[in-house]
């Protein structure tokens, strides 16, 4: 028989040792479905820590892939910290991508030290906006935001590819569905020379920082963390949640939508329908494995980062379907989910009563 | 205006409405009985995907076609049994544990896929089911095409719905599987286990779900593609709201979604040169949506409905 | 293991039970029998036990040591499954419990009969359970409208079905929780006469209770708990008032008395609210608050009273009327603005709206002020000023914690109380609105909470006292009003009531007219 018992107060040496034990965990059970594969997984693992760490090059790859998965994990951990359920990251990300792609590719033209930030308040703007119309109908109508920020991703989706075939298709793009290519002012800067990896890093690791100061020092932070703890109570004390509510709806949608600024003003350069292989809904993960803390979320994308591009470095060379890295991170999901019960509870495991022998 | 009658007419668009709804009354009901019970089941996505990749692929390993609804039926009961056991005796988020699930589900359905045919250009074809032409019946003016020339897994999703609707109203484990999703302590003071009745729900409602995969791979089409499930859950959840968690209403809203949908594919061959085809594809969702905003304000969701249960705490 | 023993009318016996939570020890070694037809009153003060002890005999818990016996059918006494509700059920024991235990969305009748069928069946037997129960119903004079919803039923009807769960399983051994905590005067005579009727035929009564006049009149024999232990095992004959109050806290009582006040001008006026519909509803509600005094408001729990804190509380507008405060009109205020017109308001249910459990005792000091200068500028926090003035509310209000760091929620429920009242009362303000301000606490946490309000209307607030224990608010009010499906009477001097008076305005009876 197990037993729960409610624990004290929470350390943070014992929320990193929860967090790492439920990402070794994931991997230990993703040797299951490698077997399956007929991978070992020593032969996985090696040949993945290859692919993230073995070069720069690798090494600047799964930093550019940690860019927009440190965005959309602080979108998901900021909401969640209030009980908002975003589950939209991925359309607003989508949303951002198109809102930088409508300032950026000549409707303006400006200088870059002033179109870079224009083109990352649009983006920034735009996933605000489409979180906000969820948030207000939780809080106007009590309509699950779980449900209508997950279909808004559809919705978001459809119209990027109506967008992309219509009015916002480039004309040079051999009828293809993308946009027209970001100007070069627009382009957020490379961080080193050859390499993919950008300002993005910069940017996301700043947002981070900025996320924490906010949650932890200010007075809109004590009223997130009130909401998001006893939002009866805190309706109780004065304190505005549906005001409170809405401003981490924008911020949330905001952060999801800066890491669309990123993939497409600078990775792609232009906006397609792909631009996203799960971005928003692996934020998730990464909030979650970080236990919601916003500088845990840097190390938890480092880490979902490094399966990713790991993965296809694996897949590359031995064959096996890179769905596998999907796997483990949902994988990391399910098992720090589980360890979480280790930061509330003392798990005590203790005998069954001895007495229902004599009571048969 | 006369096109839109004539389509209303038609004996074709009601058999098209009535197919399109077949997946989602089994999601629907599926839903419904696990959030009867008080646990919201958001692994529905991924279990559809699981339901359609594993009926699918035990049919195109050899098995028949039952076989294959059967082998569905267990997968979406095996990842029902995960989130029972997240959300159940170890009380954690169901929200979280529900995303988890589906993409659990759909990441190893993919995995599994992609292993075993590794490099398939075209997806290979099974033999589906084939619509049941029921003798005399299906003769019938009108009815006859609209409602006896379907799949027989259209058949099993309407006895279903009548099968769920005589469980929860009309038997001992109806009464307690509504009692344990309003208050959990009225099940446990007459000496029965919220932790079994709730476990037991939420596999079984899973397994429900997982037809609605089944039928998508198994009779609507013949072979399995990625991202085919398309959001199909996420409708059902919103649709159990909209019907009120009773399955007589969930068999009606299910049927309007698919006349609607089925309505507007044909609209889109009359007027599809103006108008933009994403404008028709992002419908379902945007009725979804509709469909909430219209029943939100006297949703009477079922008062234990996420709330965990632990034992000796009232 | 244990054979049958010589006293063939014991029905249950309780062996040396005992049950630790981490460092508390819920009961200590605590053994009971129980008589075939008595009823047994189990008296102690919140917090001494009581419930523990019948969520063990109930299965719902398991003992850390010792054991409960059941004469199941005459063949004397054998142990009973531990923690298993089902065994307790099967050997006869039925439990009514204080938050009632019934699924709201369902029928009486079949609230009843739930888990008394196999639950893989495909027909409920509901003919022949309704015969059962018609003639138990007249038996018993417990009279419920089977058919109804539960939802649709009162607390008197909800709680008669609950003994009828318990009787349609032919129990013989009947244990009921805190039974007239939510019943009138009233309805609980009627209760109580129905107990005895119930035990003249047989049935073993155990009711918890912490009134010592039900105690007196209505049970066989008291046993009591005190810090988790039996300190005494009498005979009802023997005992008065004043020896089981001893008993039951282990020292005299000392109890909180009002000095004659000196109300002054209205502070609080609420002219003709009407708000919501159904059981909470509020029905052109009348009231003025003057300085100097405390206005009690008695009720049943479930008329409106929460209704009535909520909209003084700004958390709910009123449908119609005014409320003014020292002649300013506040209808329109909300939370906020109605704490910062100096409204201090105690919540009822203090774990839910009282504090924010994983926050810091400090961060719940501060939240009702936390935008105050005192506690930010220019939106940062100023958590040094924070602590430093939470560690002198922790002093000055005795609230025992671990630091002002340490997490609200690991307080007792006195202690979160301590809370509430520290960062309500602190500021001063001049209304205060105490909703079930001692509901759950023990004596020494409910005096602390009397004197609190007596200390604010002696500096001259004005106290509104909402509570269900009549003995409380005649000790506390100037003058009491009674609420009853959402109809305030006018409040009158608490010197020209009397219990029975009020019990029928609380039943709706008697009113204005009553002479």
């Amino acid at each position: 028989m197990i037993r729960f018992e409610p624990r004290g107060p929470v350390s943070v040496s014992r929320m990193l040792a929860v967090s790492l034990a439920a990402a070794f965990a994931a991997l230990v059970l993703a040797a299951i479905p490698m077997a399956f594969a007929g991978l070992s997984a020593f032969n996985a693992y090696s040949l993945m820590a290859k692919g993230a760490f073995g070069s720069l090059f690798a090494f600047t790859e799964m930093l550019t892939r940690a860019t927009p998965l440190i965005l959309t994990g602080l979108a998901a951990a900021v909401a969640f910290r209030a009980k908002l359920w975003n589950i939209g990251a991925e359309g607003q990300l989508y949303a951002g991508a198109l809102a930088a792609v409508a300032v950026g590719t000549g409707a303006i033209s400006a200088p870059a030290y002033l179109l870079i930030p224009m083109v990352a308040l649009a983006g920034a703007l735009a996933g605000g906006l489409v979180m906000l119309g969820p948030t207000l109908l939780k809080t106007r109508l009590g309509v699950d935001e779980v449900v209508t920020t997950l279909l808004l991703n559809f919705i978001i989706l459809l119209f990027v590819q109506m967008m992309l075939e219509g009015p916002m298709q480039d004309p040079m793009g051999m009828g293809w569905p993308q946009s027209e290519p970001i100007l070069d002012e627009a382009a957020l800067p490379k961080l080193l020379d050859r390499m993919r990896i950008h300002w993005g890093l910069v940017v996301a690791l700043a947002a981070a920082l900025g996320v924490y100061f906010l949650l932890k020092r200010t007075v809109w932070g004590f009223e997130i963390r009130a909401v998001g703890e006893n939002a009866a109570a805190a309706r109780h004390a004065g304190i505005p949640v549906t005001a409170t509510f809405v401003r981490v709806g924008l911020l949330s949608g905001a952060l999801a939508g800066l890491a669309g600024v990123g993939e497409v003003a600078g990775l792609k350069g232009y906006l397609t329908a792909d631009l996203s292989p799960g971005f928003g809904y692996s934020g998730i993960v990464v909030a979650m494995l970080a236990g919601l803390s916003p500088i845990g979320v840097v190390f938890a994308a480092l880490f979902i980062a490094s399966i990713f591009v790991g993965a296809d470095s694996m897949s590359r060379a031995t064959g096996v379907s890179n769905y596998l890295a999907d796997l483990i991170v949902a994988m990391a999901l399910l098992c720090v989910l589980v360890s979480g019960l280790f930061l509330r509870f003392k798990v005590r495991f203790i005998g069954a009563p001895s007495t229902r022998e004599i009571a048969k | 205006m006369i096109e839109i009658f004539e389509i209303l007419l038609s004996a074709n668009f009601w058999a098209a409405a009535l197919r399109i709804a077949t997946p989602l009354i089994f999601g629907v009901i599926g839903a419904l009985i696990c959030e009867r019970a008080g646990v919201l089941n958001l692994g529905i996505e991924g279990i559809f995907t699981a339901g359609a990749m594993a009926g699918w692929m035990a049919v195109w390993l050899g098995a028949g076609l039952w076989g294959g609804v059967l082998v569905a039926a267990f997968a979406g009961a095996f990842f029902g049994l995960i989130h029972a056991i997240l959300t159940v005796p170890l009380g954690l988020s169901q929200h979280v544990s529900g995303i988890g699930v589906t993409l659990f589900a759909t990441s190893l359905s993919y995995f599994i896929y992609r292993t075993a045919l590794p490099d398939v250009s075209s997806p290979p074809r099974i033999e589906a089911f084939q619509p049941l032409d029921i003798p005399v019946l299906s003769e019938l003016p009108f009815i006859g095409p609209a409602l006896f020339q379907q799949t027989p897994l259209t058949f099993l999703a309407l006895f279903l719905v009548l099968a769920t609707a005589y469980l929860l109203y009309r038997t001992p484990l109806g009464l307690a599987i509504q009692a344990v999703g309003d208050n959990p302590s009225a099940v446990e003071s007459q000496g029965l286990s919220v932790y079994a009745v709730r476990m037991g729900t939420v596999v079984a409602g899973s397994a429900v779900m997982a037809l609605g995969g089944a039928f998508l791979t198994m009779s609507a089409f013949d072979a399995f593609f990625f991202g085919m499930v398309n959001g199909r859950g996420w409708i059902c959840i919103a649709l159990t709201v909209f019907a009120s968690w009773r399955p007589g209403k969930a068999l009606i809203g299910a049927l309007l979604f698919g006349a609607f949908d089925a309505f507007q594919v044909r609209l889109q061959t009359e007027v599809g040169s103006f108008i933009p085809g994403q404008l028709f594809l992002m419908m379902p969702y945007i009725l979804s949506i509709a469909a909430l905003i219209f029943v939100a304000r006297r949703a009477d969701y079922p008062r234990a409905l996420l709330v965990p249960y632990f034992r000796g705490q009232r | 293991m244990t054979g049958p023993t010589q006293e063939a009318d014991i029905v249950l016996r309780l062996d040396g039970i005992t049950k630790r939570f981490g460092m508390l020890t819920a009961n200590g070694d605590v053994s009971l029998d129980l008589k075939q037809g008595e009823i047994l009153a189990l008296l102690g003060e919140n917090g001494a036990g009581k419930t523990t002890l019948m969520n063990i005999l109930f299965g719902h818990y398991v003992a850390d040591e010792g054991k409960v016996l059941v004469n199941q059918s005459g063949t004397g006494l054998s142990e009973l499954e531990p923690g298993s509700p089902h065994a307790a059920l099967e050997s006869g024991i039925g439990m009514v419990h204080q938050h009632f235990t019934l699924a709201e969305n369902l029928s009486a009748l079949d609230n009843i009969i739930l888990g008394t069928e196999k639950l893989i069946s495909l027909t409920s037997a509901r003919a022949p359970a309704r015969k059962k129960l018609a003639e138990l119903i007249t038996r018993s004079g417990l009279d419920v409208p089977l058919d109804a919803r539960i939802s649709q039923l009162s607390v008197g009807e909800k709680q008669r079905v609950e003994i009828l769960k318990a009787l349609y399983r032919d129990a013989r051994v009947l244990v009921l929780d805190e039974p007239t905590a939510v019943l009138t005067p009233q309805e609980s005579d009627t209760l109580f006469a129905t107990l005895k009727k119930l035990s003249a035929d047989g049935l073993a009564i155990i009711f918890i209770s912490h009134k010592l006049a039900e105690v007196m009149a209505s049970s066989h024999r008291v046993a009591v708990l005190r810090g988790g232990r039996k300190v005494a095992d009498l005979p009802t004959a023997e005992c008065d008032l004043r020896k089981l109050a001893e008993l039951m806290v282990g020292h005299e009582i000392v109890e909180t008395v009002r000095d004659a006040g000196s109300p002054g001008a209205p502070l609080l006026a609420l002219q003709n609210i009407s708000v919501g519909d159904g059981r909470d509803a509020l029905h052109q509600v009348d009231l003025v608050l003057h300085s100097g005094e405390i206005l009690g408001i008695a009720g049943v729990s479930g008329n409106g009273q929460t209704t009535l804190a909520r909209v003084i509380s700004g958390l709910e507008p009123p449908a119609s009327g005014t409320i003014s405060m020292e002649g300013d009109d506040r209808t329109d205020a909300n939370a906020r603005a109605v704490i910062d017109n100096g409204l201090a308001r105690i919540p009822e249910d203090r774990h839910r709206d009282g504090i924010v459990g994983p926050m810091s005792v400090s961060e719940n000091l501060a939240i009702e002020s936390i935008r105050k200068p005192e506690n930010q500028r220019f939106g940062l926090l100023r958590f040094s000023a924070m602590r430093e003035k939470a560690r002198n509310l922790i002093k000055a209000y005795d609230i025992r914690c671990q630091g002002e760091d340490s997490p609200a929620r690991l307080l007792s429920g006195g202690n979160i109380q301590k809370i509430v009242l520290a960062r309500t009362l602190d500021p001063e303000p001049k209304v205060v609105l105490a909703a079930q301000p001692s509901r759950g606490l023990d004596v020494g946490a409910t005096s602390d909470v009397h004197k609190r309000l007596l200390v604010a209307r002696a500096r001259g607030a004005g106290v509104i006292l909402i509570s269900e224990d009549l003995d409380e608010l005649m000790r506390l009010s100037d003058r009491i009003a009674v609420i009853h499906r959402g109809h305030l009477s006018s409040a009158e001097e608490t010197e020209t009531l009397d219990r029975g008076t009020l019990g029928l305005r609380m039943a709706g009876q008697g009113g204005e007219q009553a002479a």
